[in-house]
């Protein structure tokens, strides 16, 4: 079948070579940075078709954390009279909504990606990884958004006197790594499995909604009794909101034990998971 | 000239059935054979995609199975579960959408890929822009792969026309900065200046698509790949595109692969063809020869002016024996081949038929086909007056004589049709019978070859004035 041309097999040099089996642990990082237009489009497109035709726009970025946080305050803070650690429970819960909802909604956002892109993967190629990272950095934008009303409520009660924040807030870039990394990392791990065992979907579920009782969201650190705190701090998200509480709100338990413990484990995380979400997305599609 | 694409025995293959039940033990025996040193236990189960054998579907079910609609895969792996259906089947879960693919593709070679639904065609191009991975072999390119598998792929509804080209763009692969320097091109391609700043979900579907195409026909790419994408837009449109096409490989040395179902224009674009069936290459040829290996497939390599129905007695309808024989003196012996006819011979078709219960108003007829796509007529013993009644049980003889100086040399083929119009259809079969038109003698004295399906002999006269 094959038409013989001229068979000069030495010297030729293919710029891609397909193959069932890729190196394992080629990041292919060098493809995304060629791609990076792409990682702004699509940012720009999530943002812009968030709001698109609602009447109140980006006001929405808003509405949620406000409202979320209101009944935080009157569920936790007032019904069940859970500890603040002497801070407002207002900024408190805050706080813990805004960063929360980063965190989860990079996680959730990313495990799905597989299933909510089928038919763009199915028809076009591009480095898949674009898209988690693209749910990073449009939620960031909301992150930045949600977190100024944060700071602008913090003024307020700074300018009353009743908090201080400190040098640990510069830290927050930090916090705010660790956080989309783990949440890319997760997501990453559950898009490529869920590809082949739906049933992850549904641990997905309620596992994030169990994950935020396991992170001090709603409870400070220092109120955890000594036999539970010492499970708690292999969570690698507890340091990250006792840091940023700590910074700016004055009080929190931070150690740098722990914030080392948790870059380092994020940073593995999301090498683990980008070696085996690049090897599923080379034949998801047949399973999809 | 070098080689620009190359498959080394490059094999595709599916898992048939319901994903998500079995896939976890077939996991663990693949580990479990790992460990052992053992070879994959499911890569020696699998059979060939013969689709018809295995579902025993007619020829409409054919249309979704796994490498045809590339849009659907979700669905594809499902589909095949009607193939699983028969027990002798079942340990048959893999099928094998391509195998073996073994071909080079020069530079600047505009290569057209042709075979039947399911002939594994879209799985090559996926496996070709990586939308997929081979299962075993590998595929060599050298430059820029960009794939069109489907016009306006991810565009975003909310969008402008604008933003659009810049969102579709950048998936085909290109810079911001490449897209702004085409953009005047582009919008002025796509014919959408006018709307060029309107979202694109207030487009017509015929300007989504030709948005979509314009942005990928200029992209800056060394191998296009385009699949069944020109079956929307309307005619003129399909022509800009196959001109683009043409374009590109001329100008730009780029290398074109294309996959179409229809003849016409993969004819007019390609130089080479490819016919594929059941996932494997049948032919790698000029693309006139691949267009008639590719019928011949269709209507099966022993077809000749003849054809025997099985007649069962006690069906309504049941065709015995078709024929195509030509009529009175050939001009000259052409061959002893009983299918060759001469072009200013009638030739007759018959259509030997048996009628099993009385039947309303029915008609019996054929289209012919143009080994070269279109079909060119179509007629029904309805035609004649006298055979518009009612049917009664018995055997019937229809013969329709097609006059001489009528079609152009080249192969033709016969698809039968029996019905009642409008309520049922009691047969239909593509490719029962072909044959072919020599060429003229004047045609060969001039050495001239006319273009047109038709070659009448109308009256001409000239004079001086």
């Amino acid at each position: 079948m094959a038409i013989e041309t001229e068979s000069d097999l030495g010297s030729e040099d293919w710029d891609e070579i397909l193959e069932p089996n890729a190196a394992v642990f080629n990041l292919r990082l060098r493809e995304v940075w060629l791609y990076r237009d792409l990682l702004y489009l699509f940012t720009y497109r999530d943002i812009v078709s968030f709001y698109k035709q609602t009447i109140l726009g980006p006001l929405w970025f808003f509405i949620q954390p406000i409202f979320t946080t209101l009944v935080y305050v009157l569920v936790f803070g007032k019904i069940a009279k859970l500890s603040s650690d002497g801070i407002p429970q207002i900024l408190f819960y805050m706080s813990g909504v805004v960063l929360w909802n980063y965190f989860s909604e990079c996680f959730n956002k990313t495990a799905t990606v597989f299933r909510d892109n089928a038919a763009l993967f199915g028809k076009v190629y591009f480095p898949r990884l674009l898209i988690p990272l693209s749910i990073v950095t449009s939620n960031l934008i909301r992150f930045a958004i949600q977190f100024g009303l944060f700071l602008a409520l913090l003024v307020y009660f700074v300018a009353i006197g009743e908090v201080s924040p400190n040098a640990w807030a510069l830290l927050l870039p930090l916090s705010v790594f660790v956080m989309a990394t783990l949440g890319l990392a997760f997501g990453m791990l559950f898009s490529a499995l869920t590809t082949k065992y739906r049933d992850l979907i549904f641990l997905l579920q309620f596992g994030v909604q169990l994950l935020m009782y396991a992170t001090p969201v709603i409870y400070p650190m220092s109120q955890i009794p000594a036999g539970i705190s010492g499970v708690l701090a292999w969570n690698p998200l507890a340091p990250v909101f006792e840091l940023t509480r700590l910074g700016f709100l004055g009080s929190g338990t931070v150690s740098i034990g722990g914030l080392v413990y948790a870059a380092t484990f994020a940073v593995v995380a999301f090498l683990v998971s980008t070696v085996i979400f690049n090897r599923v997305e080379r034949t998801f599609m047949d399973s999809v | 000239m070098s080689a620009a694409i190359r498959f080394e025995s490059v094999s595709k293959r599916y898992r048939l059935g319901e994903v998500g039940t079995g896939t976890l033990s077939h996991d663990l025996h693949r580990f479990v054979a790992r460990l052992l040193g053992r070879p994959d236990p499911f890569a020696l189960v699998g059979t060939l995609n013969d689709r018809e054998v295995a579902d025993g579907f007619g020829d409409g079910s054919r249309d979704d199975l796994p490498s045809d609609n590339a849009g659907d895969n979700a669905r594809d792996e499902t589909t095949g579960k009607r193939s699983v259906g028969s027990r002798a089947k079942r340990q048959n879960d893999y099928v094998w959408a391509l195998k073996d693919i073994d071909f080079e593709v020069p530079r600047g070679e505009i290569l057209g890929i042709i075979g039947r639904n399911g002939a594994g065609k879209s799985t090559l191009l996926k496996l070709l822009s990586k939308i997929t991975a081979p299962t075993s072999g590998r595929i060599k390119t050298k430059g820029r792969v960009a794939s069109l598998l489907e016009v306006g792929t991810g565009f975003q509804p909310e969008l402008t026309g604008r933003e659009n080209i810049y969102l579709n763009g950048a998936l085909l692969g290109m810079r911001r900065h490449e897209i702004r320097s085409r953009l005047d091109e582009i919008i002025d391609f796509s014919g959408c200046a006018k709307y060029i700043d309107t979202p694109v979900k207030r487009y017509s579907s015929g300007m989504t698509v030709r948005l979509g195409f314009a942005v990928a026909a200029h992209l800056d790419c060394e191998i296009l790949v385009v699949d069944e994408v020109l079956a929307v837009g309307d005619a003129e449109f399909q022509n800009r595109c196959i001109g683009r096409m043409r374009e590109v490989s001329a100008g730009g040395g780029k290398t074109v692969l294309f996959v179409s179902h229809n003849m016409g224009s993969v004819r007019s674009l390609c130089r080479q063809g490819v016919v594929l069936d059941r996932g494997e290459v049948v032919t790698m040829a000029p693309i006139s020869d691949a267009i008639r290996d590719y019928f011949d497939l269709n209507a099966g390599a022993e077809t000749g002016a003849h054809w025997h129905g099985t007649v069962d007695p006690t069906s309504a309808f049941a065709v015995e024996h078709v024929s195509v024989v030509g009529q009175g003196q050939p001009s000259y012996a052409a061959t002893d081949q009983s299918n060759v006819i001469s072009p200013d011979e009638a030739f007759q078709i018959t259509i030997q038929y048996t009628v099993g219960k009385p039947l309303p108003p029915m008609r019996v007829g054929f289209q012919i086909l143009s080994g070269e796509g279109p079909v060119v007529v179509e007629a029904y013993d309805s035609d004649a007056p006298d055979c518009r009644g009612p049917r009664s049980p018995g055997r019937y003889c229809s013969t329709c004589t097609i006059p001489g100086h009528l079609l152009s040399p080249g192969w033709y083929y016969l698809t039968l049709n029996a019905g009642i119009p409008h309520v049922e259809n009691l047969f239909n079969k593509a490719g029962v019978v072909k044959f072919r038109i020599h060429e003229s003698e004047l045609d060969r004295a001039q050495r001239t070859r006319r273009s047109g399906v038709l070659q009448p002999c109308f009256q001409w006269e000239t004079k001086p004035s």
